[in-house]
């Protein structure tokens, strides 16, 4: 139990500092924020327009002040307003994240469906010919930018087959048959990366485990050969790859960003790069602690489930 | 990989970069005049890849836009080792309060996402090669940290440490002199694969609009653009496509080769026997 406490406190104080550093940002620019804010190649600002900017970010009250006044808001789940159409953030992103999520969790599903069992093929199969092939597969795969695979999907499979639509988005009440196959798309341009991931790590955490007595006893006393794949190697081979998939997690979400825009899904992205081009800094900051309040939380809830599994970890 | 076959991945590169930096000087179209005439003209013999919607070559933007990435690459990763692994070393000898200070702050930079971290400052500076060279290089910054910190732990306790220690050697020299040298193989291995991401985040940023500002040319954002006019002209698609992840798969080829010689034991387990 203390274990589990002390675990939480770790990252409810690492969100805490990723909330100083998200809002101590704005001072790290040398200069003056708001002239850099508002300037554009039209030139600079004129003096009224950086005045009222400054009033609405509060920088012209005390630091300690308003980094109180953000800490406090962010218990009430306030994230404060966007800077263009004044709205918000809280909500805005209350209505796209679930999308957004939705999107990864398909790309996983997709992804584990097809690397971990190819993973234990290619291990138990070691050096012959699906192995090999596999392997420098999944190095090509590893290597081709997320977006190109993505415009590449769009322009074989919609533009030139006319086989899907090009991308967009439907509610899955108003249409599931149509949400799915707009969902499948620019899941499938996520999962071509991360399943080559799961391949590796699946093979080489599989092979680690092949060679061990139990495996070995197992066989022995003749159980057979699925059985021991699934129940003696592959359980016991899958917490390293539990642990790469959650930390891949954030690397999955930077991918998630650049394929919703290709495919326009309207999850978290649109609305971030619609921000950084408006030069919205109070979106992008909530945008920013939202998504890495889900990475702290995720790396905790796969911490929980190791020292479920395995005590030896709560120490 | 074989001794003979090992050195391929370099000598691409090396073409890659020579070709890259004589592209002021290699018979090119420029890669900025626009020439309304030539809009979306075929391949030709004097345009091997044809031109794109304002007649540009797309030839002379590939080679540009390449440079453009490589140079964008290469410095920020050199900037964020440079300072990644100073922290990285200082944390791991001296303990104590810096240890606390600098490791936590790199657990928090590793919390955001480099897209998204990226993204903030972008959003604060503005995009542009000069911007990004900063802003990139902050986000390559905590993995050197962590690469050196580990380094220096099991580098430290050795008995050359102890005896630079004893001959009355300062911190300083035996940071740099003594403990640096020893840990530059993995700092080297860090420095190729931030580069070879380096290049995957520039493009990505690029491609969204939020990177190198036109009328430069970048990868990403020739991909970006081509996306409008893929219906009649999907070939301004497919060359920035193939041009980029020719140049990650060379990039992550590098790294490879790079990690297997300077490290000749089998390390990662399976992998290295094939």
């Amino acid at each position: 139990m203390f274990w589990f406490i002390r675990r939480l406190m770790l990252s409810i104080v690492l969100l805490w500092l990723v909330f100083t550093v998200v809002f101590l940002s704005i001072y790290m620019v040398p200069g003056d924020p708001v002239q850099l804010l508002l300037s554009s190649d039209a030139g600079s600002a004129d003096t009224a327009a950086v005045e009222a900017l400054r009033t609405k970010l509060g920088l012209d009250r005390p630091i300690y002040v308003q980094y109180f006044d953000r800490l406090l808001g962010l218990f009430r789940l306030d994230l404060g307003v966007s800077l263009v159409s004044n709205a918000p953030i809280i909500a805005d992103i209350a209505t796209r994240l679930p999308r957004t999520l939705e999107l990864i969790a398909a790309a996983a599903v997709l992804s584990l469906l097809v690397g971990l069992p190819a993973g234990v093929a290619a291990a138990l199969r070691r050096g012959r010919t699906f192995d090999r092939i596999a392997l420098s597969v999944t190095g090509f795969a590893q290597s081709v930018p997320v977006f190109v695979i993505g415009t590449l999907l769009v322009l074989v499979l919609a533009q030139m087959l006319r086989l899907v639509p090009a991308g967009g988005f439907i509610e899955f009440s108003e249409d599931p048959g149509r949400h799915m196959i707009l969902l499948m798309m620019p899941a499938l341009a996520i999962s071509v990366g991360l399943a080559a991931t799961v391949f590796r790590i699946t093979r080489s955490s599989v092979l680690e485990v092949i060679p061990l007595d139990y495996v070995r006893t197992a066989r022995a006393k003749g159980i057979s050969r699925n059985r021991v794949t699934t129940r003696h190697i592959l359980r016991n081979a899958l917490m390293p790859v539990v642990t790469v998939f959650a930390l891949s997690l954030g690397s999955l979400l930077s991918g998630t960003l650049l394929v919703e825009f290709v495919f326009n899904w309207p999850g978290l992205s649109s609305m971030l790069i619609r921000a950084v081009h408006a030069r919205d800094y109070t979106t992008v900051t909530g945008v920013l602690l939202v998504t890495s309040a889900l990475f702290i939380l995720i790396n905790l809830v796969v911490d929980i489930i190791y020292a479920v599994l395995d005590p030896r970890v709560r120490r | 990989m074989k001794p003979k076959t090992r050195w391929i991945p370099f000598i691409l590169l090396g073409i890659i970069v020579v070709v890259c930096a004589l592209a002021p000087v290699l018979p090119m179209a420029d890669p900025i005049v626009m020439d309304m005439l030539k809009r979306f003209a075929p391949p030709s013999l004097a345009e091997p890849l044809g031109n794109d919607e304002y007649g540009r070559s797309v030839f002379s933007r590939i080679i540009w836009g390449t440079q453009i990435s490589l140079i964008v690459a290469i410095s920020s990763a050199a900037i964020a080792c440079v300072i990644g692994t100073s922290l990285g070393i200082l944390a791991a000898y001296l303990r104590g309060i810096v240890d606390v200070v600098i490791m936590r702050l790199m657990d928090v930079l590793l919390c955001l996402p480099a897209l998204l971290l990226a993204m903030l400052f972008v959003t604060l500076y503005g995009g542009g090669a000069a911007a990004l060279v900063p802003i990139m290089a902050l986000v390559f910054v905590p993995s050197f940290t962590r690469v050196a910190y580990s380094g220096v732990l099991t580098v430290r306790s050795q008995e050359y440490v102890e005896a630079a220690q004893a001959i009355g050697a300062s911190q300083v020299r035996i940071m740099f002199r003594t403990i640096l040298p020893n840990i530059s193989a993995p700092m080297l291995v860090q420095l190729s694969l931030s580069a070879a991401s380096a290049v995957t985040l520039e493009s990505g940023l690029s491609f969204l609009g939020l990177g190198i500002v036109p009328p430069e040319a970048s990868l990403g954002m020739m991909i970006g653009m081509a996306r409008s006019t893929m219906a009649h002209a999907p070939l301004l698609l497919v060359w920035p496509c193939l041009a980029l992840t020719i140049l990650v798969l060379v990039l992550n080829a590098v790294c490879d080769a790079l990690r297997d010689l300077l490290d000749p034991r089998p390390a990662g387990g399976a992998d290295a026997s094939e």
